[in-house]
C-alpha cells in the first residue's frame, strides 16, 4: 500500500508540476470547446506557440495540455486509463518504443486517423506511418517527430587529442562503419586530455549501433530473435569493447551523474538525435557553448520519436482529430523544429526554409537541418516489436552497465542481461 | 466529557434513566415527551458511535480491503496491464514461480539486509536520544521539534540530498574521504555500501519519530521508581537499564513492529537513490527491494498478476512477523509474571 501511495504521489507530483506551468497560459473557457492533450517529456507544442496559433485560427477551441515528465510513468498511466476508459485526454501521445504494443493491444480504443480529413499518408515516411498502423489497416497515431542520429563531439577535446575538428573531416574518420568509431576512440584515448573519456557510456554506444540496423529484437513474424540476431551481437560487442578499453565515462544515461558529466565536459562524443541537442545545451550551459559540433554518424539510425492518437472515448472526437492532424502536418512540424528541435517525420518539411537552412548556434552553427535530413532519409525501415523497450533497457541498464560500472566480464554481463530480459518477458 | 452531573455524560445504559417501567395511569404529555426524548437519546447512544466510525470503515473498505482482495484475485491470474480486465486463470502459478525466481529471492535478501541495517541502529539511537531528552534540558521543545523535522521531510527531497552526498565522482562524502586521503567508495555499485547508504536515509528520517515515541513512554514511567532506585544508590546508567528499559518494553515492541513493517515495504528510498535509473535497483539489482521488484514487475514489465503475487507474499511476510511478535510478547509477559510470582514467594 505504501509503495502504491508513493508511486501515485510521484506521478501526481510530476503531473501537477507541469499543470501549474500550463495554468498560466490558460484563459477563460466560456462557450469554447476545450480539447485536452496528454503528453510526456517535452513536445514543445505550447512553447513553439502552436496552440496559440490554432486557437486563433479556431476561435471556438481552447487547448489544455498535461505533461508527465517521464514516459516510464506516462505509459502505465495511459494503459490503465485506456483500460478503465476514463481520465483520457482528447489527444494522447505515444512513444515509438510503445507504439507496437499499443497498435497490437489497444487499437480498438483509438480512432482510425488514416482516413481522417486533413491527413495525408504520403506526407510521412512510410516506415513511420507503418509503425502506427495495424496489419488490418487501421492507423491509430500520427507521427510527430523522428530521431535521426548524428554524432555530437567536443571540438576542444578533439583538438587536444590531435584529431581534426571540421565536421566533414570528422565524419570521414568513421564513415560507414561503427568499428571505425571505436578505433578513432582508441586513438583519442592515447592523447586525450586528463579525465576526458571518448564517450559517455557503453549503453549509449550500443543504442547508437543497434538503432542503425533494420532488425533488432523481433523478426517480421513477431518472433523474439534478440539472442541470435547478429546485429544485436555486433552492437553488444562494440559497446562492450568501448567499456573494456576504457573509452567510456561509465555513466548511465539520463541519470544525475550523467547530467553532471555533461556539465563538466568529461566525454568527447555522444550519439545525438535532434532532441539530444536540447539536453546537451541545457546541461552543458554557457561554458560549453561553441565547443560542441555535430557530424554525421557512421550509419544513420533512429532513436525516439512519437505519435499522437485520439482515443475513442474522447468527448470531442471531431475537433481532436482536426487538431492532431494539424499539429502533425508538415508546416507545423517544420515550425516545431525551428523552435524546439523536434525533427519532422514528414520529408516534405525538409524542403521548407525552417529545416533546410537551420543552423544551431550552440553547436558551432552546425547546419543541423541538412545533417539530420540526410540521416533521416537513410534510416532503415525498422521492425518494431511489442517489448522492444524492455529488451533494450535491460540490455543497456543491466548488462552493459555491469561491464561499465562493475567491471563484470562481457560474457557474464550478457548472461545476466538475458536472464533479466527473460524474467521480464516471461508471462 | 469529564464534567460531572451533565446529562451528556450520563452513562449509556440499556434502560435509560427517565421513566419507571410500571405505570397504571396514562402518561401525561410531559411524560410522553420525556419518554420520546429518552428513546431518541438511547438510539443516539447506541448508533452514533457507529456513524462516527463508519467513514473510516468505508474508506478502509474502498482503499484497503477491496484492493487487498482484488490483488489476491489478480495474483491467481495471468493478467497484463495492457488489458487489466482480461484475466486468465493461472492457479498458484504466480506464487510457485516466485519460489524459483532468483530476482525475488535477491529482493527478499536485500529487503532483510537493508531492514536490519536500518532498523537496529535506528531504534538503539532513538532509545539513547530519548533518554538524553528525558533529562531536564533547556529548550527541550526545540530539540523535540528538531528531532521530528526529518520525519516531516518528503522522501523525495531527502533522498535527492542524500544522492548528492553519496555520489561517486562529485559526492560530498567521497570528497571528504578524498581530503582525508581515503579512496572514494562506490556507494551505488557495491552491494553492502549501497545498503549502508540507503539505510542512512531511512535512519535519518525515522530516528526522531521513534525517539519521540520512546520519550512519551519514558515520561509515563512513575518518578518514584527512579527516586527509590537512586536512594538504593543506582547510577543513571543502572536506572536506564533496570528501570527505563523494562518499563518501555511494550513501547519497544511496538516500534520494532512498526519499523519492521516499514522496512518490509521499503520503496521510495531505493527507487530515488538512483534518480533516472529505473526500478531495477542498480545494474546488478544490488539494492532492489521487494517493493521495487513489485513495482518493476507491475509497472515496467506490466505483469499485474505476478506483481499481485509479490504483494501478497509481502503481506504474508508481515502476518508472519506479526505472529512472531505476538508470540514473543506472550512469552515475555509469561516470564515477567513468573518472575514476579517468584519474587513474591521468596
Amino acid at each position: 500500500m505504501a509503495a502504491a501511495a508513493i508511486g501515485a504521489g510521484l506521478l501526481a507530483g510530476c503531473a501537477s508540476d507541469k499543470d501549474s506551468n500550463t495554468g498560466a497560459a490558460g484563459g477563460d473557457s466560456e462557450g469554447k470547446t476545450v480539447i485536452t492533450v496528454g503528453l510526456f517529456g517535452t513536445f514543445g507544442f505550447q512553447e513553439a506557440g502552436l496552440y496559440e496559433e490554432y486557437e486563433k485560427l479556431n476561435p471556438k477551441v481552447k487547448i489544455e495540455q498535461t505533461v508527465i515528465e517521464r514516459n516510464e510513468n506516462y505509459y502505465p498511466q495511459l494503459l490503465t486509463r485506456l483500460a478503465s476508459n476514463s481520465g483520457l485526454a482528447d489527444i494522447q501521445a505515444i512513444e515509438v518504443a510503445n507504439i507496437a504494443e499499443v497498435v497490437r493491444t489497444q487499437s480498438d480504443k483509438f480512432v482510425d486517423l488514416g482516413k481522417a480529413d486533413g491527413v495525408n499518408k504520403d506526407d510521412y515516411f512510410p516506415w513511420k506511418w507503418n509503425q502506427a498502423t495495424h496489419p488490418e489497416g487501421k492507423t491509430i497515431g500520427l507521427g510527430t517527430d523522428v530521431g535521426p542520429m548524428a554524432l555530437c563531439y567536443r571540438k576542444d577535446h578533439f583538438e587536444a587529442a590531435g584529431l581534426p575538428t571540421d565536421r566533414e573531416e570528422v565524419a570521414k574518420l568513421w564513415a560507414g562503419d561503427w568499428n571505425e568509431y571505436i578505433e578513432v576512440g582508441k586513438q583519442f584515448k592515447e592523447k586525450a586530455p586528463e579525465g576526458v573519456a571518448w564517450t559517455d557510456s557503453a549503453g549509449g554506444v550500443y543504442n547508437a549501433v543497434i538503432s542503425s540496423s533494420a532488425k533488432r529484437y523481433y523478426d517480421e513474424q513477431g518472433e523474439l530473435i534478440y539472442k541470435d540476431n547478429p546485429a544485436v551481437k555486433e552492437a553488444w560487442d562494440l559497446a562492450a569493447e568501448a567499456a573494456t578499453e576504457g573509452l567510456t565515462d561509465k555513466k548511465q544515461q539520463f541519470t544525475k551523474p550523467w547530467d553532471k558529466a555533461m556539465n563538466n565536459g568529461t566525454f568527447a562524443t555522444i550519439s545525438c538525435p535532434p532532441w539530444m541537442l536540447g539536453y546537451i545545451q541545457d546541461k552543458g550551459g554557457e561554458k560549453a557553448k561553441g565547443k560542441w559540433d555535430v557530424a554525421q554518424a557512421p550509419k544513420p539510425g533512429n532513436w525516439g520519436g512519437a505519435f499522437l492518437g485520439v482515443p475513442e472515448s474522447s468527448r470531442h472526437k471531431e475537433e481532436a482529430i482536426k487538431l492532431a492532424a494539424w499539429l502533425t502536418a508538415p508546416t507545423q512540424q517544420a515550425k516545431l523544429f525551428a523552435e524546439r528541435g523536434s525533427f519532422p517525420s514528414t520529408p516534405k518539411s525538409y524542403e521548407t526554409p525552417e529545416v533546410a537552412d537551420a543552423k544551431h548556434e550552440y553547436f558551432s552553427n552546425a547546419p543541423i537541418g541538412q545533417i539530420f535530413s540526410t540521416a533521416a532519409k537513410g534510416v532503415p525501415t525498422q521492425v518494431i516489436g511489442p517489448k522492444d523497450q524492455i529488451v533494450q533497457e535491460n540490455i543497456a541498464n543491466t548488462g552493459l552497465l555491469q561491464i561499465d560500472q562493475k567491471g563484470v566480464s562481457p560474457d557474464e554481463a550478457w548472461e545476466s542481461a538475458v536472464k533479466t530480459v527473460d524474467n521480464a518477458l516471461d508471462e | 466529557m469529564t464534567t460531572t452531573g451533565s446529562p451528556v455524560s450520563a452513562p449509556p445504559t440499556e434502560q435509560g434513566g427517565a421513566a419507571p417501567r410500571h405505570r397504571t395511569s396514562p402518561p401525561s404529555r410531559e411524560e410522553k415527551r420525556r419518554e420520546r426524548r429518552s428513546r431518541w437519546y438511547q438510539r443516539d447512544v447506541k448508533w452514533s458511535p457507529y456513524a462516527f466510525v463508519a467513514p473510516f470503515f468505508l474508506f478502509f473498505g474502498a482503499f484497503s480491503l477491496f484492493p487487498l482482495l482484488y490483488t489476491g484475485w489478480a495474483s491467481l491470474h495471468k493478467v497484463s496491464l495492457t488489458a487489466p480486465t482480461d484475466m486468465e486463470w493461472a492457479g498458484l502459478h504466480n506464487f510457485s514461480r516466485l519460489f524459483e525466481d532468483e530476482f525475488f529471492w535477491n529482493a527478499l535478501r536485500n529487503t532483510f539486509s537493508i531492514g536490519i541495517i536500518s532498523t537496529v541502529p535506528q531504534l538503539l539511537m532513538a532509545l539513547g536520544l530519548a533518554h538524553l531528552l528525558n533529562y531536564k534540558l533547556r529548550g527541550a521543545t526545540f530539540y523535540r521539534v528538531a528531532m521530528l523535522a526529518p520525519y516531516a521531510t518528503s522522501v523525495a527531497a531527502a533522498t535527492l540530498v542524500f544522492v548528492m552526498l553519496f555520489g561517486y565522482d562529485y559526492g560530498m562524502i567521497n570528497w571528504a574521504l578524498g581530503a582525508a586521503g581515503i579512496d572514494p567508495i562506490d556507494w551505488h555499485n557495491d552491494t553492502l555500501n549501497s545498503h549502508l547508504a540507503i539505510s542512512a536515509i531511512v535512519i535519518w528520517r525515522w530516528t526522531g519519530y521513534n525517539t519521540l515515541i520512546y520519550l512519551a513512554a519514558m515520561q509515563a514511567v512513575p518518578k518514584d521508581l527512579y527516586e527509590s532506585a537512586s536512594l538504593d544508590g543506582a547510577s543513571r546508567w543502572q536506572q536506564f537499564v533496570h528501570v527505563t528499559i523494562p518499563s518501555l518494553r511494550p513501547t519497544i515492541l511496538f516500534t520494532v513492529v512498526v519499523s519492521t513493517i516499514g522496512a518490509t515495504q521499503l520503496f521510495g528510498e531505493p527507487l530515488l537513490f538512483n534518480p533516472g535509473g529505473g526500478a531495477n535497483g542498480g545494474p546488478d539489482h544490488q539494492y532492489q527491494t521487494l517493493g521495487l521488484y513489485l513495482y518493476e514487475q507491475g509497472w515496467t514489465n506490466l505483469h499485474l498478476g505476478r506483481a499481485s503475487a509479490i504483494a501478497w507474499m509481502m503481506f504474508l511476510l508481515l502476518v508472519l512477523i506479526g505472529l512472531l511478535n505476538w508470540l514473543v510478547t506472550r512469552w515475555m509477559q509469561k516470564s515477567e509474571l513468573g518472575r514476579k510470582t517468584a519474587r513474591r514467594r521468596s
